[in-house]
C-alpha cells in the first residue's frame, strides 16, 4: 500500500525466512567473523578472475540461504539482485547458474535494500510465494574497476573506504517464522555536489538523511519508533554527517540508535579499512548475517535499514561530474514471542 | 571543488559543512615518512651503485644502468608478492617518486589485467598508469629542447 509520497506499507508482512552470508579472508579477521555461514580463505575462491570469484560468492550465499529452508532454486519465483561491476555481469552470471526469473538491479551499494523492498512488495501482493534477494561485492574486482590496480602503491586518504568481499542473500516468503518486513521508503537521487570518490561517506550522507526524513514524514512517526537506524556504508566520515543533517531537520536521533554496517564489520586493528567498509556486500552481509541474528535473539525489535549507494562511475568522475547518491530504507521488525 | 562555480547554493553549503568535519591526512607526518622511505630507497640505490663500481667494471656514469635495473626488479618482485602496495600505504610519495614507483605502476597494471589475456589485457593496459608520465615527460622534454635550441640560436 502506498504510504505518503514515496513509501510502501506491507500489511501482509513478508517474512525473511533464511539468509546466506559468505565472506573472504579479510572479513574472517573482522569483528563479525562468527556471523558468516562460510568464509573463504583465498580472495580468488579458486577462480581464474576476481569477477568470477564474485559470481561464486553470490552463488554460494544463494545456495546457503536456500539450503537452510530446504528449498531449491526452482522453488523461487523471482530473484532481485545486482552488484557494482560493469553491466552487473557477475550477478547475471550467478543467475545463469541459479536459473531463477531474474530482475537485475543497479543501485550501487543501496542494491541490498532496493532488492529487499521490491522482493517484499512482490510477496506482499501475492506476486510470488518465495523470492530470493541479495547482493555480492568483491574487494579486488571493485578496486580495479573504480580505482587503481589491486597491487598499485597508492596511499589511501583517511576518508577512503574498504570494499567488502562477501555476499548476503535472503529468502523472502509469504508466511513462516523470522523477522518481517513492514515497510519501505524508496529514495530519490540526491546530489550535493561531492566530487571526491575517496570520500563516499560525505557524498552519501545527504541521500541517507533525505530518505530517512521521507520515511518518518510518510509514516508520521519519530525516530524513537526504531531501536536502531542502520545505514549501509557511510563509515566514520558519513555517519556523523548524517546524524547532524537529521538533527538539523528536527529528527532527534540518538548516537546509540544510529549504527553503520561499514563500521561494524571490521576490527580497529585492520588499518587498511580507513573510514570503514563499503560495497554492495557491506549492508547485505551485516544485515543478513549479523543484525537479523540479533533480531532472532530478541536483542533488536525494530530497525530501519538504510542502504546508501553512490551512483558515479570512473568515467563520470573523470568527466568532472559530481557524485549523485541514493538511499533506500526498509523497516524490519521481529514480531511475537 | 572542481565545479564550484556551477554548484547550487545548497550544494556549496553542504560541501563547506562536510569539509569542516572531514579528517585530513597529517601532512607533516606523511612528508616525514615519504622523506625517510624515499631517502632509504635512494640510499639502497647508492649502495648498489657503489657495489657495481667497486666489484664490477663500471664507472660512475655506467653504473646507473644496472642499479636502476636491480631497483626495478626488486619493486616488481614486491608488487607481485603483494607487498609494495602495503609499503606505499605507509610511505606514500616515498615509494611513488623513485623509479620503483614507476615499476610498480606498470607491474600492478600488468598483473591486474592478466585475466583479460596477454595482448588486450596485459599489453593494452600495462601503460594505463605509467603512460601519462611518458607522454607528458616526452612532451615537456621536447618543449624544453625547443626553447634551448632557440635560445642558443638567438643568443649565440
Amino acid at each position: 500500500m502506498l504510504q505518503g509520497s514515496q513509501s510502501w506499507k506491507f500489511l501482509n508482512e513478508p517474512v525473511i525466512l533464511s539468509t546466506g552470508v559468505v565472506g573472504g579472508p579479510f572479513e574472517a579477521k573482522g569483528n563479525l567473523a562468527d556471523d558468516f555461514d562460510h568464509l573463504f580463505s583465498d580472495i580468488w575462491l579458486n577462480e581464474s578472475s576476481f569477477e568470477k570469484a564474485q559470481t561464486r560468492l553470490m552463488e554460494e550465499a544463494s545456495y546457503t540461504a536456500l539450503a537452510k529452508v530446504n528449498k531449491k532454486p526452482e522453488d523461487m519465483q523471482f530473484i532481485f539482485t545486482g552488484d557494482l561491476i560493469n553491466q552487473i555481469t557477475t550477478t547475471s552470471f550467478a543467475c545463469r547458474t541459479l536459473s531463477i526469473p531474474y530482475f537485475g538491479l543497479f543501485g550501487a551499494c543501496s542494491t541490498s535494500m532496493e532488492g529487499l523492498a521490491l522482493a517484499s512488495f512482490v510477496i506482499n501482493y501475492g506476486g510470488a510465494e518465495y523470492v530470493l534477494t541479495g547482493t555480492a561485492s568483491h574487494n579486488a574486482a571493485t578496486e580495479r574497476q573504480f580505482r587503481y590496480p589491486v597491487e598499485y602503491g597508492f596511499q589511501n586518504p583517511p576518508t577512503a573506504q574498504w570494499t567488502v568481499t562477501g555476499a548476503g542473500v535472503a529468502v523472502v516468503g509469504k508466511t513462516g517464522t523470522g523477522p518481517v518486513v513492514t515497510s519501505a521508503t524508496i529514495g530519490k537521487v540526491v546530489d550535493m555536489g561531492a566530487t571526491d570518490p575517496y570520500n563516499m561517506g560525505a557524498a552519501m550522507a545527504p541521500a541517507a538523511a533525505d530518505t530517512i526524513e521521507a520515511h518518518f514524514t510518510d509514516f508520521d512517526v519519530d525516530p524513537s519508533y526504531y531501536d536502531y537506524i542502520v545505514t549501509g556504508d557511510l563509515g566514520k566520515v558519513g555517519l556523523p554527517l548524517m546524524k547532524e543533517l537529521l538533527r538539523q531537520r528536527g529528527l532527534m536521533v540518538t548516537d546509540e540508535q544510529c549504527m553503520d554496517c561499514g563500521l561494524l564489520i571490521y576490527s580497529n586493528d585492520q588499518k587498511e579499512v580507513q573510514a570503514g567498509a563499503s560495497g554492495t556486500g557491506s549492508s547485505a552481509v551485516v544485515v543478513y548475517g549479523h543484525l537479523l541474528e540479533r533480531m532472532k535473539r530478541q536483542e533488536i525489535k525494530k530497525m530501519l535499514v538504510v542502504a546508501t549507494g553512490s551512483l558515479h562511475s570512473p568515467l563520470s568522475y573523470q568527466q568532472d561530474e559530481t557524485i549523485p547518491c541514493i538511499a533506500h530504507a526498509v523497516s524490519v521488525e521481529m514480531k511475537g514471542v | 571543488m572542481k565545479k564550484a562555480t556551477q554548484q547550487t547554493d545548497q550544494q556549496r553549503i553542504y560541501q563547506e559543512f562536510a569539509k569542516k568535519r572531514e579528517p585530513s591526512p597529517s601532512i607533516w607526518k606523511n612528508c616525514l615518512k615519504a622523506f625517510i622511505f624515499g631517502g632509504l630507497i635512494c640510499v639502497i640505490g647508492q649502495g648498489l651503485q657503489n657495489f657495481f663500481i667497486y666489484y664490477f667494471d663500471f664507472n660512475e656514469k655506467t653504473a646507473g644502468d644496472p642499479t636502476v635495473a636491480v631497483l626495478i626488479f626488486i619493486a616488481v618482485l614486491l608488487t607481485g608478492f603483494g607487498v609494495y602496495d602495503k609499503i606505499a600505504q605507509f610511505a606514500g610519495a616515498g615509494t611513488a617518486v623513485p623509479v620503483t614507483g614507476f615499476a610498480n605502476a606498470m607491474a600492478s597494471a600488468a598483473i591486474d589485467h592478466r585475466t583479460e589475456g596477454y595482448v588486450l589485457g596485459v599489453g593494452g593496459n600495462m601503460f594505463k598508469l605509467a603512460g601519462p608520465v611518458i607522454v607528458f615527460g616526452t612532451t615537456a622534454a621536447f618543449i624544453i629542447a625547443l626553447i634551448k635550441t632557440i635560445w642558443i640560436q638567438w643568443g649565440g
